[in-house]
C-alpha cells in the first residue's frame, strides 16, 4: 500500500510541475495555439502545458494533430494550421475557428517539429484531455490507448479519472488498465490481486501479459493464478468465437434464405423451376446500383428507395416471364427449367450490353458500415446484422401475406388443387402471374441485400441459384418454414466447416451432404404428406 | 465381316435417320482427311487443319449429345451434369497426354507435370499412377465417369429422386466437381487445368496427320456409339426404359427393378460422355475445370432439344447445328451469341418440343397424306 | 395348351390358370396352408394426422374373390398401396401367406412374388404398342442385364397372342397404347395383369368408364379367375359387385365396418347408417 501512496504523491508532484511550472500569463486559445510554433522544444513543452491548462474543447484536436505531424505553419505568415493531405497538396484548416483555409502546395507550409520527449508530453496531455472529455467514447478510447503501457504519470491520470468516472464500462476498462500495470509490481500480493482482477478481461494485451506471468513469474501462487486466469479467458474467448461463427452462419443463412424464399414460392407453390431466379436477384442488385446513381446525394436513404424499386422491377420481370413463357409450359417442369435457363442467359447478356460487363460498385450507406463492438473479442458488422433482421422481416411479411391475405388464400388453394380452385371461381392465371411476380419481387429484394455484401455483376445470379435450390430441396418443397430452417442450418454448418476445410471445400462438403441427404429424405426436412405429395 | 454387316443392317433397319447418319460419317471419315492431306493447300477444295479439327470437335460433342439423349430422350432423366462425365473423360485423357510430355516441360521434370513442380510437389500423387500407359488411361476414360454415374445413380434412383429434383442434383454434382477441380490441392492443375500437350501415342499432336487420325477416331467413335445406343434402345431393355419414363410406378408394379435399369442406362451414357471428352481434349489441346461448369452441361441439353430428343440421330444433328451456330456467332457477333442461345432455349421448348427432327417428320407425314 | 387357347372368350380363366410360367424370383415358398393368402393385422396409416387406415385387419383366403366397398376416403386405395409396398404403414403387419412379410419387401419384389395390381386410373405404357405392353408385363426374368439380350420365344409369343384374344385387342396389337380408348386401356391393363400370372390380383375400380357389355365381360373374367387365384376388387358400382361378390367387406374411416355376404352386409344397420345417413 505504501508503494501506491508513494506513486500517488510522486505523480501529483510531477503533474503540478508540468501544469504549473510555466510563468506564462493566461492566454486566449488562439494565442496558445500560435505559441506552439516556438523555436525550441522547451518552449514548445511550455506552450503545450499552457494550452492544456486552458481546458478548451478544441485543444485535443490540435494536440492530436501536433502529435501526428499535422500541425504546421504557413510559410507566408507563420499562422499555425491543421493540414490534411489531399491530391493537390495540403488542405488547411484554421484550428481556431475550424474554418477552411483552402488547399496549398506542400512547400507552402512547414511542419512544427517534435522530439521524443515532446511526444511523451503530448501523449500524456492528450490522454488527460481525453479522459476528461465529455464524450464517453472518447474517454473509453483514451483508456484503451493507455492500457498496456502505463507510466507513473499515466497511472495517476487514470486513478484520478477513476474517481470521477460514472460510466461502468469505462470504470471497468480503467480497472483493467491499472491491474495490468499492477502485475508489474514487485510485491507478490499486489501481483496476485492484479491477476485476479484481470480474470475476465478479453483484451489481447491482458492475455499476453498473463501468459508471460504464468510462465515466468517468480512467485508460484501468482504463476498459478495467472495460469488459471489465462484458462478462463481462453474459455471465454472460445465461447465468443463460437458466437461469432454462429453469427456468420446466420448471416450467410439469411442471404441464402432471402435468395431461396422467392424460389420456395415459385417452386414450392407452383411447381415451377425458375432457373432465372438468380438473374432476378441480380436485377434487384442492379436496381440498387441505379437508384444510387440517380440520387448520389441521398445515399443514406437509397436503401429505402431501392427495396420497393427492386421489388417492382424484379416482380415486373417475373410477371413478364410467367406470361410470356412459363404459362405455355405448365405441367412440363423440365421444359420450364430449360426455357427459364434461356431467359437467364438473355438477362445476363442484357445487363452486360446495357450497363457493363464489369462489376459495378454499390456503396454502403454510412449507417450500414462499421460494426457493433460487443466486447474486445466479439463485434458484429452492421451490414450483416441488418440483413439478418431484414431477412426475418421479409420472411414474416411473406408468411403473413400467405396466411392472412386473399391473395395468399388463393395461392394456397391453387397450390393444393389447381382444378378445384379453378372450379371455385379463382382465376388461376392471375394467381399464377401474381405468385410468380411475388416470388420474383422477393428475389429482387434479396438482390438489394446482396448488393451490400458482395460484388454486383452480371454473373452474380448464377452463384446463388444452386444454393437456393439446395435450401428449398433441403427444407422441403412447398414449406416456407422448411426454407427458413434449411437456410439457417446450411449457413451455420457452412461457417463451422470453413475453418477446418476452407471455404471452397466447405461448399463442396455441404453440396455432397445435401446430395446424400436427399437419398435418405427425398422430400426434405419438412415434407408435405398425404395424397397431394404422392404424384 | 458379313455377320457384322448383317448386325448393323438389322440395327438400322427401319431407322432411316440412322442409316443416313452412318453413311455420312462413313463418307466424312474418308473425305475429310483426304481433302486435308491429299489436296494441296492452294486448291479451293483444300480443307484446312483448323476446320478439320473443328469438325472433329463437333463430332465429339455429337457423341456427348447422343449420350444425353439416351437418358433424357428415352428415360426422361434430364441430367444437367453430363458435362461432368465428359470432363472426367477429358481429364483422364489429359493426364495421359500430360505424362507424355515428360522432360519436354518447362521445368524438364521427367516424372512430374509442370504445375506440380511449380507447386513444389515432390512426387506424383497415387491417382496419377498408370496414366503414362495409354491403355490404362483409356480404361479410366470410361471407368471413372462410369463409377461416378453408378455411385450417383445408385443413390439417386434407389431413393426415387426424379424429375426436377434429379436435374438440380446433377447440376449440383457438376458444380461441386468444378469447385473441387479449381483447387490446386486436387492435383489436376487447378485453374489452368492440363495443357501444353505434345504428342499422343508418339504422334505429334500438331501434325496434320495426327489431326486427321483424331478426326477419323471421333467419327468412328460416334458411329460405334450410335450403333451401341441403337442396340440398347431396340432391346427389351430399351422398351422398359421408355415404359418407366412415363409410368415408373406401373413398371415397378409389374416387377421391374426400375432403379437398376436407370442406373445401367445412366452408367452407359456416362461412359459414352467420357469417351467424347477423351476425343475432345487432344483436339482442342486443353482441359480445365471450366468444362465442369453447369452452363456447359445445360448448353448440351439444348443441342439435344434442338435436334429432337428420343431419336438419337436428332441429338447428333442438334449438336452439329448448334455448335456450328456458336462458332459462327461468337466469331461474327460475339455480343449476340448469348441472346441467341437464350432465345433458342425458350423458342425450342415452346415451339419445337420435338426439335428439328420432329418438324421434318411432321412435314413428311403431311406430304404423305 | 393349344386346345385351351381355342376355347371361347367367355371362359378365359382356364387359359390363364394353365399358363406354364412359374414365378422366377421367389426363393421362399408361399405358405397358404392355414387358409388365408393375405393377412393384414392392425394396420394404421396416417397422413398429417388424418388416419387413412385405422387399425385395419383383413384376411383374404387363397382362391377367394373378395369385393371391397366403401365411401370415398374409406381407405380402399391406401389399403392396396400398403399391400403392394407403395405406402408403408405406421403400425401393423402385412403377410403374404404365412411367411412372407410384405413390409420388408419393395414394390418390385412384391410384384415378382405374385401380387399384381390394376390401378384406379388405367396406367399403361402409352408410347409402346399393345403387344409391347403385354411383352413387358410377362412373367419372366426381369433383371436389367437379361433384358438387354432378351428375345421372345415362340411360346411366349403364343401366350401374348392368347391374352390379346382374351382382352379383345388382337387387331390393335401394333397400335400405340396411348391411342386406345379408355375401355380398351382398362382391358389392356387387365391383360397385363394376366401376363404377370400373379397369385393375388388387386383390382381397383375395373369397370369405371366401361359400357354395360364390357362390364359384363369383366365380371365373367374376374369370376373365372377364382379358385386358383385370389382376387380383391375395389368397386363403387354396386350392381357389378352384386354380380360377382361372394364375400363383401365394407370399409369405413380406415377400418372394417362389416363383412359377409352381399345381402347380410346390405341389411347391416351400421352400413345403412353410414351409407344413408342418420
Amino acid at each position: 500500500m505504501s508503494l501506491l501512496i508513494r506513486y500517488l504523491i510522486a505523480s501529483i508532484l510531477l503533474w503540478s510541475c508540468v501544469a504549473h511550472a510555466e510563468p506564462v500569463a493566461p492566454l486566449d486559445f488562439a494565442a496558445a495555439v500560435q505559441a506552439l510554433n516556438a523555436d525550441n522544444f522547451t518552449a514548445k513543452e511550455q506552450a503545450i502545458a499552457a494550452l492544456a491548462a486552458l481546458g478548451d474543447e478544441r485543444t485535443r484536436v490540435v494536440l492530436i494533430a501536433f502529435q501526428e505531424g499535422n500541425l504546421q505553419y504557413r510559410k507566408a505568415d507563420g499562422k499555425v494550421v491543421l493540414v490534411r493531405e489531399v491530391a493537390e497538396g495540403y488542405q488547411l484548416t484554421d484550428p481556431i475557428g475550424e474554418t477552411d483555409l483552402g488547399v496549398v502546395g506542400k512547400r507552402d507550409v512547414k511542419k512544427i517539429t517534435i522530439n521524443n520527449a515532446l511526444r511523451r508530453v503530448l501523449r500524456e496531455a492528450i490522454a488527460r484531455l481525453s479522459l476528461t472529455s465529455k464524450r464517453a467514447d472518447v474517454r473509453l478510447t483514451a483508456v484503451g490507448e493507455l492500457t498496456g503501457n502505463l507510466d507513473v504519470a499515466a497511472v495517476t491520470l487514470l486513478e484520478r479519472a477513476r474517481a470521477t468516472e460514472q460510466d461502468a464500462e469505462i470504470i471497468a476498462a480503467i480497472d483493467t488498465a491499472l491491474a495490468l500495470n499492477a502485475v508489474n509490481s514487485a510485491t507478490p500480493s499486489v501481483r496476485l490481486e492484479a491477476v485476479a482482477a484481470l480474470q475476465g478481461s478479453l483484451l489481447p494485451a491482458v492475455r499476453n501479459r498473463l501468459n508471460s506471468v504464468a510462465e515466468g513469474d517468480a512467485d508460484a501462487a501468482v504463476k498459478q493464478a495467472a495460469a488459471r486466469a489465462v484458462k478462463s479467458i481462453e474459455t471465454k474467448l472460445e465461447r465468443y468465437a463460437l458466437a461469432e461463427t454462429v453469427f456468420f452462419g446466420l448471416s450467410l443463412g439469411s442471404v441464402l434464405l432471402l435468395a431461396a424464399i422467392g424460389l420456395a414460392i415459385t417452386f414450392g407453390v407452383m411447381g415451377v423451376i425458375n432457373m432465372a431466379h438468380g438473374e432476378l436477384i441480380m436485377l434487384g442488385a442492379y436496381t440498387t446500383y441505379l437508384v444510387q446513381q440517380a440520387m448520389p446525394q441521398y445515399l443514406e436513404y437509397s436503401m429505402l428507395v431501392a427495396v420497393p424499386a427492386a421489388f417492382l422491377v424484379a416482380g415486373a420481370f417475373g410477371i413478364a416471364i410467367e406470361r410470356g413463357v412459363i404459362r405455355f409450359l405448365y405441367g412440363r417442369p423440365l421444359e420450364t427449367l430449360l426455357a427459364t435457363f434461356g431467359i437467364s442467359l438473355v438477362l445476363q447478356q442484357l445487363v452486360r450490353t446495357t450497363i457493363s460487363a464489369q462489376n459495378v460498385t454499390v456503396s454502403n450507406p454510412a449507417w450500414m458500415s462499421g460494426s457493433w463492438q460487443i466486447n474486445a473479442a466479439l463485434s458484429l458488422t452492421y451490414n450483416r446484422l441488418y440483413i439478418v433482421i431484414f431477412t426475418l422481416l421479409v420472411f414474416a411479411a411473406l408468411l403473413l401475406l400467405l396466411k392472412k391475405s386473399a391473395l395468399g388464400l388463393h395461392v394456397r388453394a391453387v397450390a393444393q388443387n389447381r382444378s378445384m380452385a379453378r372450379a371455385m371461381g379463382i382465376r388461376t392465371e392471375w394467381v399464377d402471374a401474381l405468385t410468380f411476380g411475388l416470388g420474383s419481387g422477393i428475389a429482387g429484394v434479396a438482390g438489394v441485400a446482396l448488393s451490400q455484401l458482395t460484388n454486383v455483376g452480371p454473373n452474380m445470379g448464377q452463384a446463388y441459384i444452386i444454393d437456393s435450390f439446395m435450401v428449398v430441396v433441403f427444407g422441403g418443397v412447398g414449406n416456407l418454414w422448411g426454407a427458413l430452417v434449411g437456410a439457417f442450418s446450411l449457413g451455420v454448418v457452412n461457417k463451422f466447416l470453413e475453418p477446418y476445410s476452407g471455404a471452397v471445400l466447405a461448399k463442396i462438403l455441404v453440396l455432397v451432404f445435401i446430395i446424400l441427404f436427399i437419398q435418405k429424405r427425398p422430400r426434405g426436412l419438412f415434407p408435405q404428406k398425404g395424397r397431394a405429395a404422392e404424384s | 465381316m458379313r455377320t457384322h454387316n448383317s448386325l448393323i443392317s438389322k440395327l438400322v433397319q427401319s431407322d432411316r435417320g440412322g442409316s443416313v447418319l452412318l453413311a455420312l460419317l462413313g463418307i466424312a471419315m474418308v473425305l475429310v482427311p483426304l481433302l486435308n492431306l491429299a489436296v494441296p493447300e492452294s486448291s479451293a477444295l483444300h480443307l484446312s487443319t483448323y476446320t478439320m479439327t473443328l469438325l472433329g470437335k463437333y463430332l465429339a460433342f455429337a457423341l456427348l449429345a447422343l449420350a444425353l439423349d439416351l437418358v433424357w430422350g428415352y428415360c426422361g432423366i434430364l441430367s444437367l451434369g453430363h458435362g461432368a462425365f465428359f470432363a472426367l473423360g477429358g481429364y483422364a485423357m489429359g493426364m495421359y497426354l500430360m505424362r507424355q510430355i515428360g522432360e519436354r516441360g518447362v521445368y524438364g521434370n521427367a516424372e512430374l507435370p509442370d504445375f506440380m513442380v511449380f507447386l513444389n510437389w515432390q512426387e506424383l500423387p497415387w491417382y496419377w499412377f498408370g496414366f503414362d500407359q495409354f491403355w490404362f488411361a483409356m480404361l479410366m476414360v470410361v471407368v471413372v465417369p462410369g463409377l461416378l454415374a453408378f455411385a450417383f445413380g445408385w443413390l439417386a434412383f434407389r431413393s426415387r429422386v426424379t424429375g426436377v429434383y434429379l436435374s438440380i442434383m446433377t447440376q449440383a454434382l457438376t458444380f461441386a466437381l468444378m469447385l473441387a477441380f479449381f483447387r490446386n490441392e486436387m492435383g489436376f492443375g487447378g485453374n489452368n487445368g492440363l495443357t501444353d500437350f505434345k504428342d499422343i501415342l508418339g504422334f505429334d499432336l500438331q501434325a496434320d496427320t495426327t489431326r486427321a487420325g483424331l478426326f477419323v477416331a471421333s467419327a468412328l467413335a460416334l458411329a460405334l456409339g450410335y450403333l451401341l445406343s441403337r442396340f440398347v434402345v431396340n432391346s427389351k431393355f430399351g422398351r422398359v426404359i421408355v415404359a418407366l419414363r412415363d409410368a415408373e410406378s406401373r413398371a415397378r408394379f409389374i416387377g421391374y427393378k426400375v432403379e437398376m435399369y436407370k442406373v445401367g442406362l445412366f452408367v452407359f451414357s456416362a461412359m459414352l460422355a467420357g469417351i467424347a471428352g477423351a476425343l475432345y481434349v487432344p483436339q482442342v489441346g486443353i482441359i480445365n475445370p471450366g468444362e465442369f461448369s453447369p452452363l456447359n452441361s445445360i448448353e448440351l441439353v439444348i443441342w439435344v432439344a434442338v435436334g429432337g430428343r428420343g431419336t438419337l440421330y436428332g441429338a447428333v444433328l442438334g449438336a452439329l447445328l448448334v455448335n456450328y451456330a456458336k462458332t459462327y456467332f461468337t466469331g461474327a457477333f460475339p455480343e449476340i451469341w448469348l441472346f441467341a442461345l437464350g432465345a433458342l432455349f425458350v423458342l425450342v421448348t415452346i415451339l419445337l418440343p420435338r426439335g428439328v427432327i420432329g418438324v421434318l417428320r411432321r412435314k413428311q407425314a403431311e406430304t404423305a397424306t | 395348351m393349344s386346345s385351351e387357347a381355342n376355347l371361347p372368350h367367355d371362359i378365359p380363366g382356364a387359359n390363364f390358370s394353365a399358363a406354364p410360367q412359374s414365378r422366377v424370383a421367389d426363393p421362399e415358398v408361399l405358405d397358404t396352408t392355414h387358409g388365408p393368402i393375405l393377412y393384414l393385422e392392425g394396420v394404421t396409416v396416417s397422413f398429417d394426422g388424418f388416419k387413412a387406415l385405422n387399425n385395419l385387419s383383413l384376411y383374404i383366403d387363397d382362391g377367394e374373390l373378395r369385393c371391397i366397398i366403401g365411401a370415398n376416403g374409406a381407405g380402399k386405395t391406401t389399403m392396396m398401396d400398403v399391400i403392394t409396398g407403395k405406402t408403408r404403414p405406421d403400425s401393423g403387419s402385412v403377410f403374404f401367406g404365412q411367411t412372407i412379410n410384405l413390409l420388408e419387401l419393395s414394390e418390385t419384389d412384391i410384384a415378382q412374388r405374385g401380387i399384381g395390381r390394376k390401378f384406379q386410373k388405367p396406367t399403361v405404357f402409352e408410347p409402346l404398342s399393345v403387344f409391347e405392353n403385354l411383352e413387358l408385363a410377362m412373367a419372366t426374368d426381369k433383371r436389367a442385364w437379361v433384358s438387354l439380350f432378351a428375345k421372345l420365344t415362340g411360346e411366349q409369343r403364343d401366350r401374348i397372342d392368347e391374352v390379346l384374344t382374351i382382352i379383345g385387342l388382337t387387331t390393335e396389337r401394333q397400335r400405340r397404347a396411348g391411342q386406345l380408348s379408355h375401355g380398351q386401356k382398362q382391358w389392356l391393363e387387365i391383360g397385363m395383369l394376366l401376363m404377370q400370372n400373379p397369385r393375388v390380383l388387386l383390382v381397383d375400380e375395373p369397370v369405371a368408364g366401361m359400357t354395360a357389355q364390357e362390364v359384363e365381360r369383366t365380371a365373367e373374367l374376374l369370376l373365372s379367375l377364382g379358385g386358383r387365384h385370389s382376387v380383391v376388387v375395389v368397386e363403387h358400382d354396386m350392381e357389378f359387385v352384386r354380380s360377382i361378390a361372394n364375400i363383401v367387406t365394407v370399409l369405413h374411416e380406415g377400418s372394417v365396418l362389416a363383412e359377409g355376404s352381399m345381402s347380410k352386409v346390405q341389411n347391416d344397420p351400421r352400413v345403412i347408417e353410414v351409407y344413408l345417413g342418420e
